[in-house]
């Protein structure tokens, strides 16, 4: 591979996208129908916000048709150190989407020196968004959220996304995917403000449990592969991801707890 | 219709080189070096943000000495080589060597086919699991690419910075010594660098994706004096 170098009316700046389309091409237009492969998609997303920052969570399950496509399947990724993307919809532009979107936020970084705004990181994905808007209206829609840690404000912020790339930002949560509703339900009767990580993850994962139990393209805990939704937490220190026997033992606490008052609603 | 005159095409190869010597020559020097936590960079830098020392991928770091605009550049297309291969491939298949291949070949092709060589001498570094598999590309302005061992000198006084370094040098320093070691070399006897004169960063061997990471202000002062 020889070095990419540009005349300075062509130079690509510091966008990834552009790099990557002046190098390898347009991709590819499909036009699916229904005759066309059955397509992967991937369903509840969530975040919101608590007292040192904000919270992502997902389900594992991606569908395709009535059938299940993957159990295992992460929808929640780091962007960068200080930010997460989580996505809903057909899973593999949306994953395609999440790999550049990462690798224009590290890109960005190195060219320019310093890392863009969380601002400037939603508005990056926005347009990422909007160009898949071909793909959205033959079906093949990708929903992001995005939540980060802004270090210039010290607070956590949640965007999301509709599919023409519209970006709107939520003040406390947000949830996304075809169990999206009642998982926004649920969290806006436990939300309040300032909640602490336990009370913000417990609530993120009954969010998920409560999407899974209405919803049948999103997958609940599954204690039998030992398959339990991604949570992470966004701070000041960065992205960490919340280690997996923790969130069994929450989903366990959750169901015997709703075993024991003995009307599952 | 009129002949150009003739020149000897040694006489134009050496023309160039001087050139470009002649320009590396003006600014300041840098030191790359392996110690046991990594390796270090350490350049003579008055400014904090027109940066010598930069990172290029995961545990790929650039170096330059020379023509500011004309590194710089070079590090920007580095960096796009370096991402471009890994979302083509794979983030693994990411390495030092076919990045300063690139490079080399870049440089070649300027200094035989263009009007004006770039003036810049350009380093290469990549970290690894254990020390001995470190490696230090330097590339000349030319396009020749030395595979170094242990530690480099870039840049106008490199020969006596480099016998003051190969005194200096140990391959089992720590990050105190490494960095003092370099500094050393990089003075000389007569004077002495204040840490915002210097510009350092160091790629760790640790088990983090990134490894390149700055040594600014507090902590480079901390490591200048303590010994």
């Amino acid at each position: 591979m020889t070095l990419p170098r540009f005349s300075p009316d062509r130079d690509p700046g510091s966008s990834f996208v552009d790099l990557v389309r002046r190098m390898n091409g347009e991709p590819p237009k499909v036009e699916p129908n229904e005759h066309g492969p059955v397509i992967a998609h991937g369903t509840t997303i969530c975040a919101l916000r608590y007292h040192e920052g904000v919270i992502m969570a997902g389900d594992r399950r991606a569908t395709a048709g009535s059938s299940i496509a993957h159990r295992a399947m992460d929808k929640v990724h780091p962007a960068d150190r200080h930010s997460g993307v989580a996505i809903a919809g057909s899973a593999g532009f949306a994953l395609e989407m999440v790999k550049l979107f990462q690798l224009q936020l590290e890109h960005y970084e190195k060219v320019e020196g310093a890392a863009l705004s969380l601002e400037g990181k939603a508005n990056q994905l926005a347009q990422m968004v909007r160009q898949n808007l071909p793909m959205a209206m033959q079906g093949l829609v990708v929903i992001p959220l995005f939540a980060g840690y802004d270090l210039r404000r010290q607070v956590g912020r949640i965007y999301t996304y509709d599919a023409t790339g519209g970006r709107y930002e939520e003040t406390d949560f947000h949830a996304d995917g075809s169990g999206g509703r009642d998982a926004r339900t649920t969290i806006k009767l436990g939300w309040t403000e300032g909640l602490d990580r336990a009370a913000a993850i417990e609530l993120a994962v009954e969010a998920l449990y409560e999407a899974a139990d209405e919803d049948s393209a999103t997958g609940g805990p599954d204690p039998v592969r030992g398959i339990y939704p991604t949570v992470a937490t966004i701070t000041a220190a960065g992205y960490t991801p919340v280690p997996e026997s923790e969130v069994s033992e929450r989903f366990a606490a959750l169901i015997q707890h709703k075993s024991e008052s003995g009307h599952p609603r | 219709m009129s002949m150009p005159f003739y020149v000897a095409p040694e006489q134009v190869m050496k023309d160039r080189a001087d050139y470009a010597r002649k320009g590396i020559a003006r600014g300041r020097s840098l030191v790359g070096l392996t110690f046991a936590g990594g390796i270090l960079v350490c350049a003579e830098n008055v400014s904090r943000t027109l940066h010598k020392v930069s990172e290029i991928y995961d545990r790929i770091a650039f170096a330059g000495v020379g023509k500011y605009n004309e590194f710089d550049s070079l590090r920007t297309a580095g960096v796009r080589h370096a991402d471009l291969k890994g979302y083509n491939y794979s983030r693994e298949d990411v390495d030092a060597r076919s990045l300063a291949n690139a490079y080399a070949q870049t440089l070649g092709q300027i200094f035989t086919h263009e009007m004006k060589p770039m003036e810049v001498e350009i380093l290469v570094a990549e970290v690894a699991a254990d020390p001995p598999d470190d490696q230090l590309f330097h590339i000349l302005y030319d396009g020749t690419v030395v595979d170094e061992e242990g530690f480099t000198v870039l840049g106008g006084e490199a020969e006596t910075i480099a016998e003051r370094m190969k005194q200096a040098y140990q391959a089992t320093a720590d990050l105190g010594a490494a960095l003092r070691a370099a500094v050393g070399a990089l003075a000389g006897p007569d004077r002495q660098l204040e840490p915002r004169e210097l510009e350092v960063a160091v790629l760790d061997r640790g088990d983090g994706r990134r490894a390149f990471r700055r040594l600014e202000n507090d902590e480079l002062a901390a490591l200048l004096t303590s010994s």
